[in-house]
């Protein structure tokens, strides 16, 4: 590698279609199973708090599978679903993101004070108008500081999956190594880093939105 | 061919038997290079963590620490030190204590930092040393927080230490980069069943010693996972 820039600038400036199809490939392989993992999260979540019995058992089972390293789950769902498909990378990712997604949700249900839910059946709320006018909304500023762990983890564990041959950015990792060519491989890492700050910041954005009051009581960070 | 005769083929293979590519010995080069990158990322991380959970100061290098240790591609840093730094075992491990590292130095941090501030200020007012409420009191109290750190570094030396077998490694994942190189599922498979067993094995053993740290008063009260912990 003697005398070979760490960037090369011009291979960047000759490549940015590329570089934009990976990010966006990127994205999609990360994110979706982000997105699956709460629409699992939240019924579970919900599960939780209402049969209590339920959660430890959930729990200690999904910070087992958030144990394991993903390159052997990317490599033992193959078998099933193919060698270099999304699906082979996305659904171990999903199931991270319940992991993370599956104790906020919970934490965040349970923040409810128990005064306010009495006063929203008071007020003549069933279970149901209670859940999304009251319990979901209090419950935003875990689920977005969950989401915000979940999405960063997502980001820089998909690049993993370019050795099972479908990686978005991570494919750049492999091309640079074997072509002993850094640049690919220092724009894939800032490219990773990006994404994962620009998510972080709409999520930011989002609970701002739908929970302006959060940034003074400081709940979920 | 079914998952009970890949790993009939995996094991009973010669090579892994015996020799270099052994399942006994890529089991201990994996747990040596684990060691090796955890020992190093806690001699840089807890002293650090030490001083910022004690005097609160630098709680902001913390906080970004966390951020971008979860942000950086850990295939991407390894590719890139062994382009710069060359195939020997030093440059693979830069990564893999640059990833270890900061959840040793957040949790030694909060752990320090939890200590009960009425129980610091009745150690000064006894007399002891800023030392010695460090070391006899506070450190005491933060070895549960501080060993879930230990573990979440642990394990995650542990996945990278397998994506690192792509850049020359030895350990588990050599199994499952040359099966995929080879088309060889079997060894693959192989690989990845006994890098799992490993992780989850890792996990048990930290779960024990962290029970063992806390009071007996605690140790009741069943720790649930936390965002913070999940790393």
């Amino acid at each position: 590698m003697d005398g070979e820039p760490l960037v090369r600038w011009h291979w960047i400036g000759d490549h940015l279609g590329y570089l934009r199809d990976l990010t966006l490939d990127h994205a999609v392989i990360a994110l979706v199973p982000v997105l699956i993992g709460l629409l699992v999260a939240v019924p579970l979540g919900l599960a939780c708090v209402r049969w209590p019995r339920l959660y430890q058992p959930l729990a200690g089972l999904f910070n087992v599978v958030y144990a394991l390293p993903s390159l052997a789950v990317f490599v033992v769902l193959i078998p099933y679903t193919g060698l270099a498909t999304r699906a082979t990378v996305m659904v171990p990712l999903t199931f991270y993101a319940v992991a993370v997604l599956l104790p906020t949700t919970v934490d965040g249900l349970r923040a409810v004070p128990e005064a306010v839910r009495q006063a929203a059946t008071a007020m003549g709320y069933g279970p149901w108008h209670r859940l999304t006018a009251v319990e979901l909304p209090a419950a935003v500023p875990f689920l977005t500081a969950g989401l915000r762990v979940a999405a960063v983890a997502s980001i820089s564990l998909a690049a993993v999956g370019a050795l099972v041959g479908r990686g978005g950015l991570g494919y750049l990792f492999i091309d640079g190594f074997q072509r002993t060519f850094p640049t690919p491989i220092v724009a894939g890492i800032v490219l990773v880093a990006l994404l994962a700050l620009v998510t972080d910041l709409l999520l930011v954005l989002l609970r701002r939105l739908l929970a302006p009051w959060a940034r003074r009581t400081g709940a979920g960070r | 061919m079914n998952w009970l005769n890949w790993l009939n083929t995996f094991f009973s293979a010669p090579d892994h038997r015996s020799g270099p590519d052994a399942i006994v010995h890529r089991i201990a080069e994996h747990l040596v290079i684990s060691g090796e990158a955890l020992a190093i990322a806690a001699v840089l991380a807890v002293p650090v963590g030490l001083l910022i959970g004690y005097t609160g100061r630098g709680t902001f290098v913390v906080t970004a620490l966390t951020g971008v240790a979860r942000a950086l591609p850990t295939l991407g840093l390894v590719t890139l030190a062994v382009l710069l730094a060359g195939v020997d075992d030093l440059a693979v491990l830069i990564p893999l204590v640059a990833l270890a590292a900061p959840p040793l130095l957040v949790a030694t941090a909060e752990g320090i930092a939890g200590t009960d501030p009425e129980v610091r200020d009745a150690a000064r007012g006894i007399g002891l040393t800023h030392r010695q409420v460090l070391f006899g009191v506070c450190v005491p109290a933060a070895l549960p927080t501080a060993l879930a750190g230990v573990r979440t570094s642990a394990v995650q030396v542990i996945a990278t230490a397998t994506v690192a077998a792509y850049v020359g490694l030895g350990g588990l994942g050599r199994y499952v980069i040359d099966g995929l190189a080879t088309r060889n599922f079997p060894t693959t498979l192989g690989g990845a069943l006994l890098v799992v067993l490993l992780a989850v094995a890792t996990q048990l053993v930290f779960a024990l010693l962290i029970r063992l740290t806390l009071p007996p008063g605690e140790r009741v009260r069943r720790s649930a996972p936390s965002t913070k912990e999940a790393l």
